[in-house]
């Protein structure tokens, strides 16, 4: 097995993406305490918006909105049809909820574009190389790489320089505290869950330049990797969850690219013995430093 | 404003916490309420703020709070110093008492004001809040209920775990707050110093209202005592 830059930049490619569907998926965990199983079927549904775009001839720049449209207005039709009602009932209600999120959405994709799915080629020109110094790098690594490092720093900014930001941290920290001094939860939840979207969207952008193939379970195996992920960096907090996304992202990119082609089917087995290890080892996540200090 | 509880009922379950009780607190009182442990002191703070369920009636002037979420109740102009602080270790102390600020945007001259009361907020703003001291935390726990600018300010066994001086802090704390117009209902299990504190003490047993007394009654331990155990 031998590692090239080239596997390197695929690695930065899949880390940068994974690491803002852990953000995504760790905005909604730390405000809700719940892990959204559905979040891949949202990356999905975006991908479908942008393959359909492109069927009907449309500019990337339409396309691109239309699938922020479709994936903002499906976590907003979450939050409320399903979220909000579920509210104050056990987390496993909640997470049962989000099972059943998935699979409607999915059998949903299923119905209306079939098992073969649709390509997205409006954006096809980001899946060509630059090459830089006798490496090939496709234009999408740096994209991807430019992208998250920005929405990243937006985010950053928005959660220790804005009020609502201020409010969803302590939400995340201590959401009835936070109550109690009158943040108001579902303006906060509702925020964070439209956010969570919103990255949502950004992902399915860059998947679909690396996979133009959409079907119905479109970021179905990217979600479940990125939730390793976040459990390895550490869900309860968004920086170590980010941190473990990229790192597994950039795991996967970089075997995934080094393995021989007839050994890459032992990829995934490679990537959950090392979540396995890293648990033993640190239960609490590989980033998380943080002490848990409880006066009484 | 008045604030006033008539027939408040707590049930968690089978178990019935606090059984009709009825208050008033005028703006400018202090109104403490004391008792054995369990005897329904926090579960009438958390009924209050909407944090347990209850029955009966809690009124801000002519507001009914009862069946409101806790962010209404805090909007509404009722904050509560909860029992263990519960302020965010991980901000900063700023950042706690912008958070205080949540419910009502109170004014730079009760910022002021606060940090006139509590030197120490001001002093250690841009510190992280965990690593404050116990007594430190409590007088953030304490301004950031105050920078809201609240009309009724609950607080829960504010002297818990505090060393005697800062003790005293809070105490004089709760007189200059008291002089500024607010009312306090203050539950603590420092039976003879809330009684001689509070302009009326209710003392609580089993959910019951057992009676009420005077700063008068503060130096007659045998009553308190008495009250205690009936």
């Amino acid at each position: 097995m031998t590692v090239t830059w080239q596997n390197l930049a695929d690695g930065l490619l899949l880390g940068s993406v994974y690491a803002l569907m852990a953000v995504g998926i760790g905005l909604v965990f730390g405000v809700l305490r719940l892990v959204n199983f559905a979040y891949g079927q949202l990356v999905m549904a975006g991908a479908f918006a942008l393959a359909m775009a492109s069927q009907w001839g449309w500019p990337a720049w339409a396309g691109i909105a239309l699938c922020f449209a479709v994936v903002l207005a499906l976590s907003a039709a979450m939050e409320w049809v399903v979220f909000r009602p579920l509210r104050g009932h056990s987390p496993a209600v909640m997470l049962v909820a989000t099972f059943a999120v998935a699979f409607l959405l999915q059998s949903i994709a299923l119905l209306w574009f079939g098992s073969l799915g649709k390509i997205a080629t409006s954006l096809t020109f980001l899946g060509r190389f630059w090459t830089i110094g006798g490496v090939d790098i496709r234009k999408i690594a740096v994209v991807a790489v430019v992208v998250a490092a920005v929405c990243l720093l937006l985010l950053q900014l928005l959660l220790t320089r804005t009020e609502i930001g201020l409010h969803m941290r302590a939400a995340s920290m201590d959401f009835s505290t936070a109550r109690m001094l009158g943040v108001r939860a579902n303006r906060v939840i509702s925020f964070a869950v439209l956010i969570s979207g919103a990255l949502a969207a950004v992902v399915a952008v860059m998947l679909t330049v690396q996979t133009p193939l959409v079907t119905p379970d479109f970021a179905l195996r990217d979600t479940i990797v990125v939730l390793a992920g976040v459990v390895v960096g550490g869900l309860n907090r968004p920086i170590p969850a980010t941190l473990g996304g990229f790192a597994i992202g950039f795991a996967s990119g970089v075997l995934g690219g080094a393995l021989p082609t007839d050994q890459s089917q032992y990829l995934p087995t490679f990537v959950f013995a090392a979540v396995i290890l890293v648990l033993l080892v640190r239960p609490r996540g590989l980033f998380d430093f943080s002490r848990t200090v409880e006066r009484v | 404003m008045t604030f006033t509880v008539e027939n408040l009922d707590v049930r968690y379950g089978g178990v019935h916490a606090v059984r009709g009780l009825s208050l008033t607190v005028a703006p400018g009182e202090i109104v403490g309420l004391i008792g054995p442990n369990g005897a329904g002191k926090s579960s009438t703070l958390h009924a209050i703020m909407g944090l347990a369920p209850a029955r009966g009636s809690v009124r801000l002037g002519d507001r009914e709070l009862i069946g409101l979420p806790p962010e209404d109740v805090a909007r509404s102009g009722v904050a509560l110093v909860p029992e263990g602080r519960r302020i965010f270790a991980e901000l900063s102390v700023a950042e706690n008492l912008r958070l205080g600020r949540a419910a009502r945007r109170g004014s730079q001259s009760t910022l002021d004001w606060v940090y006139e009361l509590f030197p120490i907020v001001r002093e250690f703003r841009s510190r992280q809040a965990g690593l404050l001291s116990g007594g430190q935390q409590q007088q953030l726990a304490i301004a950031r209920a105050l920078v809201a600018e609240p009309d009724v300010l609950l607080l829960d066994e504010p002297s818990l775990g505090l060393a005697p001086s800062i003790v005293d802090v809070v105490f004089d704390a709760l007189a200059a707050i008291r002089e500024r117009g607010l009312a306090v209902l203050l539950v603590e299990q420092r039976a003879q110093r809330t009684v001689a504190a509070a302009d009326r003490s209710h003392v609580l047993a089993n959910g019951d209202l057992q009676l009420t007394l005077g700063p008068q009654d503060a130096g007659d331990t045998d009553r308190l005592v008495a009250a205690y155990l009936s």
